[in-house]
């Protein structure tokens, strides 16, 4: 990898890491002085520095990398970060089988204070959400931004700043939950200084982003790309806006949220549902509208279809968020435009879905024999039912039944399972391959085994959720003859108790079959490399213009 | 239409903005009136802010991960008004940085959860939840008791706090430690304390134990002023009381 690198690329990483070894020091000596849990997160930045450090000493003195190297992608990165979504999933995976049980089984705990619930939590949606979904949009979209741009990144050094930042920022909230730093924002729990980590690294990224596409030797953007640069902005905004705060010091982790009350709600729903509209949604459609015709071998259905779509989503779910606060204190004219925008989403949403599904005529013999291709063509078929129901979910009447619930809870791991982790799977399984230049994956049949897992996995998740949701929401809401109230909270509480179980097992075999994954691809990457990249998987050079 | 997207899927640059243009327009027609509408949030010129020691445990019920199973928002339906009490009203988390409204109930809503229970009962459910209520499934916070308050810096959090809105003034910040601890030490000099906070200031050894000022402390007072903050619940439709 270093070897990669140009001695002048080298030195700029030696450059900020140190400067970032300093940075942490200077964290662990503040947070030392007011015994604030900020001096762990210092030593954690000091450490990590250092342990990159030592990487990049080690392969410090290796010659320059040939002229060569512009004739070929860059993939490096993308191969570091795949391993290291896959790692991810498997952590993010684990803690949340663990809370599972834990609601099932509240003792399956070491009594200690960082593994309650509460802590564990944010632990499992932050490592499966940002560490395995994240780094698998950043390393697949290097991957797909050079192919349909037929042009290298932009630079060399850039693409390694975003892994590897990303993931310290990654490390700094997860291992900032354990200790009890938070700020309580759904999804958007680190605290300030991660939090303007995160965007230095973003901003390099959407930079990195742009570059490269100014580099392209393709006339057109290809709508893979539109996706990933919308995720890449909009998650950008949203993550600046919903984290304004001002920290109680300089010196320590806790800082108070610049809004409050009603704003603080309103931002903090417009953040969480447009994270899953950009992040968990619109990143991985890039995913799917390269991997899915790419592993087909067929063209996108429409290129029509396309653009409503992408606008559509653009568009519309920026309004949705206010649904989340139906009946609240929210005012009932924003609830009501985010019922309104919510419902009209489904078009764009179904759009989207059918494009991936009509691409697959005249392929489904292929969706019948390779496991790959049914990951995301699951995954298709996943997005447009998540998207059915959430709509159906914002409705104000439905709402008034699931809100507070479990069925939220299904809902949103029917998206999470079924759609962002199948097109992930389906997307890794298939890039695997081309980027380690191996002739295929490992094991088909472990492919296979994957798939069935997974798909079992999500079913009875579902399942469980949509029935402990729903009698939950009944039971909250039922009256006696008398006109009581018919159940006690802990009536409705002991009813969930075989769906927690059954979620549980669901998820277990989710996680089962993610290790599966994990052995899978990396047999692959063991194996002996093939023959070299064909010539269509090379860009083209450097002194032919862009197309602009 | 699709002949002018033609042209812009061509300019890498006019394609960010116009992403950029096309999101943004939600985001600014349902936040930003939120800010300047009058209607968007009630008044309640009595209205009181958290004491450092109600502060203190707020945090840790942020800390500790609490608004994942429990809401702090009673909708306006009627068997959540029968359950909990009056539907949340905008203005009693005007204070809160961040709000706690929450999105699951794993666990009850707490919006009004104050002065529902006793002390000991609250100081015996998060020592071990299952003591009171067999069937539940919540932490054990036990260790909540034998941790001390680190309540040296809590000045600084009032100092952030009116920053960003919340009207504490200079002796209240200067205080605040002291404070924090003549709250859950009622044998003390607590005049200060309730000259600053109110009459109202509940002033007690909230766990129970008059060694220490804990985090139980800390929490078990915060947990007790919720829903207690404001009367706006209290004035009938109209405003002023009927004569």
């Amino acid at each position: 990898m270093i070897s990669g690198l140009t001695v002048s690329e080298r030195q700029l990483g030696l450059a900020i890491l140190v400067a970032l070894a300093f940075i942490g020091l200077a964290m662990a000596a503040a947070g030392a002085a007011r015994a604030d849990p900020m001096q762990a997160h210092g030593f954690i930045v000091l450490l990590f520095s250092l342990g990159i450090l030592c990487v990049l000493l080690k392969g410090y003195s290796a010659p320059e990398p040939p002229e060569t190297r512009f004739e070929s992608y860059y993939d490096d990165p993308s191969k570091v970060g795949i391993v290291i979504a896959m790692l991810w999933a498997v952590f993010g995976m684990f803690i949340g089988d663990w809370v599972a049980w834990l609601l099932a089984f509240p003792d399956l705990t070491f009594d200690a204070a960082w593994s309650s619930f509460g802590r564990l939590r944010p632990a499992h949606t932050t490592g499966v959400i940002f560490g395995f979904g994240g780094n698998a949009l950043i390393a697949t979209s290097f991957h797909v931004m050079q192919r349909t741009s037929r042009a290298r990144l932009a630079d060399q050094f850039s693409p390694w700043f975003v892994l590897i930042g990303y993931n310290l920022f990654c490390i700094l909230a997860v291992s900032g939950y354990f200790m009890g730093i938070t700020q309580s924002k759904e999804y958007a729990e680190p605290e300030w200084y991660a939090d303007i980590w995160l965007v230095i690294v973003w901003v390099t990224y959407l930079l990195l982003y742009l570059r490269t596409l100014a580099g392209r030797k393709e006339p057109h953007i290809y709508v893979a790309n539109w996706y990933y640069l919308a995720f890449i902005l909009v998650v950008a905004i949203l993550h600046i806006v919903n984290n304004l705060a001002v920290p109680a010091s300089f010196a320590g982790a806790k800082s108070y949220s610049l809004f409050s009350g009603v704003q603080d709600a309103m931002t903090q729903w417009w953040y969480g549902h447009n994270a899953v509209a950009f992040f968990l949604t619109a990143g991985f459609l890039g995913m799917m509208y390269y991997y899915l015709p790419k592993r087909a071998e067929r063209p996108i259905y429409s290129y029509r279809m396309s653009i409503i779509g992408f606008w559509g989503i653009t568009f519309f779910y920026m309004w949705a968020g206010s649904h989340h606060l139906h009946y609240t204190a929210l005012p009932q004219w924003v609830q009501t435009l985010g019922m309104t925008f919510s419902v009209m989403l489904l078009v764009p949403s179904w759009i989207a879905a059918a494009n991936a599904l009509l691409t697959l005529n005249g392929a489904w013999h292929k969706v019948r024999d390779d496991a790959t291709l049914r990951f995301m063509m699951m995954a298709a078929v996943f997005y447009g039912l998540s998207t059915f129901e959430g709509s159906f979910m914002a409705i104000r009447s439905v709402n008034s039944l699931s809100h507070y619930t479990d069925w939220t809870i299904g809902h949103v791991h029917a998206g999470a399972m079924g759609w962002v982790a199948l097109i992930t799977f389906g997307s890794i399984y298939a890039v695997v391959p081309w980027l380690w230049k191996r002739e295929r994956i490992h094991s088909p049949a472990l492919v296979e085994v994957h798939f069935w897992l997974a798909l079992a996995g999500t079913l009875i998740y579902v399942f469980a959720m949509w029935n402990s949701g729903i009698i939950q929401g009944l039971m909250w809401r039922t009256y006696n003859d008398s006109g009581t109230l018919a159940y006690s909270f802990l009536d409705s509480m002991i009813a969930m108790h075989p769906y927690y179980v059954a979620r549980a097992i669901g998820g277990l075999l989710f996680l089962i079959g993610a290790i599966v994954g994990c052995y899978n691809i990396w047999m692959t990457i063991r194996r002996p490399s093939a023959t070299p990249a064909p010539s269509s998987d090379t860009p083209l050079p450097t002194n032919l213009q862009p197309a602009e | 239409m699709f002949g002018t997207h033609y042209r812009i899927e061509r300019k890498s640059v006019v394609l960010a903005v116009a992403i950029m243009v096309v999101a943004s327009i939600g985001g600014l027609i349902e936040i930003a009136p939120l800010f300047t509408i009058d209607e968007t949030v009630e008044t309640d010129p009595d209205m009181r802010v958290y004491t450092p020691l109600e502060l203190a445990g707020r945090n840790i019920y942020i800390r500790e991960g609490c608004y994942a199973c429990h809401s702090q928002m009673i909708r306006t339906l009627q068997d959540e008004v029968e359950r909990y009490g009056h539907y949340s009203l905008a203005v009693e988390s005007k204070y809160d940085h961040p709000m706690l409204w929450g999105s699951k109930r794993t666990g009850p809503d707490l919006a009004r959860i104050g002065g529902k229970y006793s002390d000991q009962w609250h100081t015996a459910h998060l020592n071990n939840p299952r003591d009171v209520v067999p069937q539940s499934i919540m932490p054990r916070y036990h260790w909540l008791s034998e941790t001390e308050l680190q309540a040296a810096h809590l000045g600084d959090n009032l100092r952030a706090l009116r920053k960003v809105g919340v009207p504490y003034t200079d002796e209240m910040i200067a205080n605040a430690p002291a404070d924090a601890m003549a709250q859950a030490s009622p044998d003390d000099d607590t005049a200060g304390l309730a000259k600053r906070y109110g009459e109202a200031t509940q002033i007690r050894y909230f766990d129970g134990d008059k060694r220490t000022v804990s985090e139980m402390d800390a929490l078990v007072a915060y947990l007790q002023v919720l829903g207690k903050l404001s009367d706006a619940t209290q004035v009938p439709p109209g405003g002023k009381q009927a004569p």
